[in-house]
């Protein structure tokens, strides 16, 4: 190391530090810190959602059972899809782009590191909010889609659907100005050279999924305020008795619902697609398609809604419309799918417990993918809609097709994260417990559903043919449970004991395993300057990248707290820009909205107005113009 | 392991096979021409998923096999290789399953009862939480939770909700349709056999959406007009003696705020018609047989075997039960 590259990188090491001790904790904008939370916030949500799981599992082994009582499982089935759905699966994805979306397009820090701590205190407010009806007894109790009229207050008279309404309103703003962050970050501070032809495929993923977030989000929102202000205020959007349609909570529940399921999806097949070329040893076949597939799929996600609601008794021509429209989406998803076994059967891959989990994935998932064709097919959907087969389907796509492609990039990443490999062989058969479990668990419930077996049934009788199918998805729960732990377990051994790993333990070709694991705070001691797609097997251009940092040290931007905006398409650079660092107010701002949402619920008036008051005060401190430093 | 996924497939469909005569609401154990259409969809579609599954799994084992392969000149497949495996082979499967699902829809569509037979009967079914109201309007009959039909007729199926959403469903009979406030759909019965096909709620709709079932009686035209005929006379009066003690009891009770029986003081709306409530199988929505133990049962502690419906537990001496459960008995 020459003197100059020394001072530079300490320099960087002062401008970059944030105060140690809990209060920076709390202040923290650095989207490492915040994406790990993102992570383990996630999982700690995903661990609830499966334990409610494993109630239902229980209730559901036999016939007749009264384990729980039939409002207790309401508000167990309730909270698992919305545990899963809104508090585990997309804050799970959000933390690994959180993470890893700077470091692979080679900046400091997402476009709005603020916002980002804003976010991530939002997504704890609104999950503890909504947690907290389950504490007192009155959790959401109508279903994940919340259909009216089982939610307005002539049929459900507690707080329990307040607390799904405000809640989601409330985790709304997390994720929109999450998805807002994710797509100025990946347009706007990519390294100088990396052209729109050259971003990470996970990057890709990540900006159609905001993109979709953005447009999805409203409609949601739209819902839960009309169905709050009926509830609360006696407005009539939904009943019919004052004029309203119920059909219109379902079309904006379902115009927001199913560009979800993409919104889940997509970052997962971004992970896959980190890791394929990877551990193939061979870049990715076909990435312009695969970039074209992913957003488009995302785009086609919300011409599809309808097929959630083929039962209702909509005219017959809109539904071959939607019909045409949902089985389009096998063909992008059929390009990624072929571009990936592409990519491996090309290449030399070798077998991880990531790598596993990736073709785990490709198994579960196409399986998951077919039966979704089939619910395009509108008679078959009028007959097994809202029948354990779609339990089944739904599983197949969203646990094999986001779960899997999560561990596989929790085993991908985590030596990045923490600098330490998980243990391979905890990892391998951790695998074939959470495969094998997964499939006896779900693989059933086709069967059942096929059998006439209603979903949301707190219990069924014993001579409908269905108990057995129950039974073995009872059994094979408590395999998977046990794979699940397993990963668990290997993390926390991992983390007492755990090998080192280096920079680039697998041979990585993107961006992140250039730098040090764990990354320092500033990320890239110098802005990587990228010449194609694999930016880390491009050993020439990381060499010029370094003896910029030891020469005349140009995108080393030691001076100041700075990244680089480069332009949207072509990635020229454009020049720096100063970052905000550590601050109170997203914490202070994420308290005051809960503050709102707290006062609403319990309708306490003067705690909603000073909600209100503080919230304003919270965007002018955070607004605050600031002397420049002298 | 992953051989085994084969032999899985072809167990599955033994599987699958083996449950078609086990349930009494199999999709796959059709007694309808709609439904049919919709089990012989099904099996087009499970069979080319398997080939697609089967596909793709060979190409992961592949991925397997082909670690350990090394050197030069091997199979490299590229672009060409993901146009036409991911875009073609979904196209052609696509093209096909929708020309399939057009032509099946017909077959499902409530609108064919109205067509090819006019005069067809109609049947009104409301939902409620949580059991069917069920009504033949030209007869002027009214009943719950059993839906008779002549076999080899269609029928034309009035859904519609006195609350919340509920879905008809009686899946060897048809597909399901939704029951949405303020609107009125159809659905064609049609049974090719005769026999009784349970049918049940399918979407979610509250506490007791488990228990919310009914029995659909397919029979011949003759029994099914005999059947109707009976339905259609007003309550049977009671004889002297118990029955008559019986009545008194019911009419002297809340019972009358929501049943109805025909030709008396009880004129309630809420809960199942009960004119000819013994002639019914089962009770409470097809959730306990029609016996006078489960029908006792039922009456003093409604709440033990459906907890959270509507009816509250009635407060009876053994006489005067005893009374009751003979009035209710001679409502045939």
């Amino acid at each position: 190391m020459t003197v100059a590259e020394l001072e530079r990188v300490e320099q960087l090491e002062r401008s970059w530090a944030e105060a140690p001790g809990f209060l920076s904790w709390l202040t923290t904008v650095d989207h490492k810190r915040i994406g790990v939370r993102y992570l383990v916030t996630a999982f700690v949500f995903f661990l609830i959602g499966g334990a409610e799981a494993a109630l239902m599992r229980a209730q559901l082994a036999r016939p007749d059972s009264d384990l729980v009582s039939p409002g207790t499982y309401d508000q167990l089935f309730s909270m698992h899809g919305v545990t899963m759905i809104f508090l585990f699966a997309t804050p799970m994805l959000f933390g690994f782009g959180n993470y890893l979306v700077p470091l692979q397009i080679g900046a400091r820090d997402m476009a709005f590191p603020r916002l980002n701590a804003l976010s991530y205190w939002v997504f704890v407010g609104a999950g503890v909010f909504l947690y907290s009806g389950l504490a007192l007894g009155n959790a959401p109790n109508a279903g994940w889609f919340n259909y009216v009229p089982l939610s307005e207050s002539s049929f459900s008279s507690g707080p329990n659907i307040d607390f799904y309404g405000l809640g989601l309103m409330f985790l709304g703003i997390a994720t929109t100005a999450g998805a807002v962050n994710f797509i100025v970050t990946i347009l706007k501070l990519r390294a100088p050279g990396m052209s729109i032809d050259r971003i990470p495929i996970f990057c890709w993923a990540l900006l159609a999924t905001s993109f979709s977030v953005v447009f999805a989000i409203p409609s949601l929102t739209a819902a839960c305020g009309m169905l709050e202000l009926e509830r609360l205020y006696g407005f009539h959007f939904f009943d019919v008795s004052g004029g309203g349609q119920p059909l219109l909570w379902q079309h904006l529940f379902w115009i927001f619902g199913h560009p979800d399921v993409y919104i889940i999806f997509l970052p997962a097949v971004g992970i896959v697609g980190s890791i394929v070329p990877v551990f193939s040893r061979r870049s990715l076949v076909a990435y312009p398609w695969v970039v074209l597939s992913t957003v488009l799929i995302g785009m086609l996600g919300f011409g599809v809604w309808v097929h959630h609601m083929f039962a209702v008794g909509l005219p017959q021509v809109s539904l071959a419309f939607i019909a045409a429209a949902s089985m389009t989406i096998a063909i992008p998803s059929g390009i990624q799918v072929f571009a990936w076994l592409a990519t491996m059967l090309g290449g030399t891959p070798f077998v991880t417990t990531s790598f596993l989990y990736v073709l785990g994935f490709l198994v579960v998932f196409v399986i998951g993918g077919i039966t979704g064709v089939m619910f395009a097919s509108v008679p078959f959907d009028q007959q097994t809609t809202d029948s354990y087969f779609v339990v089944a389907h739904f599983h197949y796509v969203l646990v094999g097709g986001a779960v899997f492609p999560m561990i596989a990039g929790l085993y991908y990443w985590f030596p990045k994260i923490t600098g330490r490999l998980l243990d391979e062989r905890i990892g391998k058969a951790s695998f074939w417990l959470v495969f094998v479990g997964f499939n006896v668990t779900f693989f059933p419930m086709h069967i059942a559903g096929l059998l006439g077996m209603p979903r949301r049934v707190y219990t069924y009788p014993s001579d409908m043919g269905w108990g057995i199918y129950n039974l073995i998805s009872s059994l094979g729960a408590v395999v998977l449970t046990l794979g699940v732990l397993a990963v668990g377990v290997n993390v926390v051994l991992t983390l007492v004991r755990g090998r080192g790993a280096g920079s680039d333990p697998w041979g990585g070709n993107t961006l992140e395993w250039t730098v040090p694991s764990p990354p320092p705070p500033y990320n890239f001691a110098v802005i990587p300057v990228v010449t194609g797609r694999d930016p880390a097997w491009d050993a020439a251009a990381r060499e010029r990248d370094h003896s910029r940092l030891q020469g005349g040290g140009e995108l080393v931007l030691a001076e100041g707290h700075e990244t680089v905006s480069t332009s949207p398409l072509a990635g020229d650079l454009e020049g720096p820009i100063e970052m905000p660092g550590e601050s109170w107010w997203p914490l202070a701002l994420a308290t005051s909205l809960a503050l709102v949402f707290v006062g609403i619920i319990s309708a306490l008036h003067p705690v909603t107005i000073a909600g209100c008051l503080l919230v304003a005060v919270s965007i002018v401190g955070w607004n605050w113009p600031r002397r420049p430093a002298e | 392991m992953r051989p085994s996924r084969y032999r899985g497939a072809g167990l599955l469909a033994v599987v699958v096979c083996a449950g078609c005569g086990g349930s009494d609401q199999s999709t796959l154990d059709p007694a309808s021409r709609a439904s049919s259409k919709i089990a012989t969809l099904w099996w087009i579609m499970f069979a080319a998923g398997v080939v697609v599954v089967s596909v793709v799994s060979l190409l992961v084992l592949l991925v397997l096999l082909r670690r350990r392969e090394k050197g030069v000149g091997r199979w490299m497949p590229g672009t060409a290789f993901v146009a036409v495996l991911g875009f073609g082979i979904p196209l052609a499967v696509l093209v096909g399953l929708f020309a399939l699902t057009l032509s099946t829809i017909p077959a499902t569509s409530p609108a064919r009862a109205t067509t090819s037979a006019p005069n067809a009967l109609t049947v009104d079914v409301t939902g409620r939480q949580w059991f069917w109201d069920v009504e033949y309007p030209a007869a002027g009959v009214r009943t719950a939770n059993e839906i008779h039909i002549p076999v080899g007729e269609p029928v034309e199926l009035r859904a519609r909700t006195a609350d919340v959403i509920h879905s008809v469903w009686i899946p060897r009979l048809n597909r399901k349709i939704d029951m949405i406030p303020g609107r009125t759909n159809t659905l064609t019965l049609e049974a090719n056999r005769a026999g009784d096909f349970r049918g049940q709620c399918a979407e979610f709709c509250g506490l007791q959406h488990a228990h919310m079932a009914f029995w659909v009686v397919a029979e011949p035209r003759a029994r099914f007009e005999r059947w109707l005929a009976a339905q259609a006379r007003p309550a049977h009066v009671p004889s002297p003696g118990s029955e008559t003690r019986g009545q008194q009891v019911l009419l002297g009770s809340a019972c009358v705020y929501c049943h109805r029986i025909a030709g008396t003081n009880a004129t309630g709306e809420v809960g199942p018609d009960l004119t000819h409530v013994a002639s019914r199988r089962t009770l409470a929505a097809a959730t306990i047989p029609n016996t006078r133990g489960y029908l006792a049962g039922w009456i003093l502690d409604p709440q033990h075997v459906k907890p959270g419906n509507k009816m509250p537990a009635t407060d009876l001496d053994g006489g005067q039960l005893q009374d009751l459960l003979d009035y209710l008995e001679s409502l045939r």
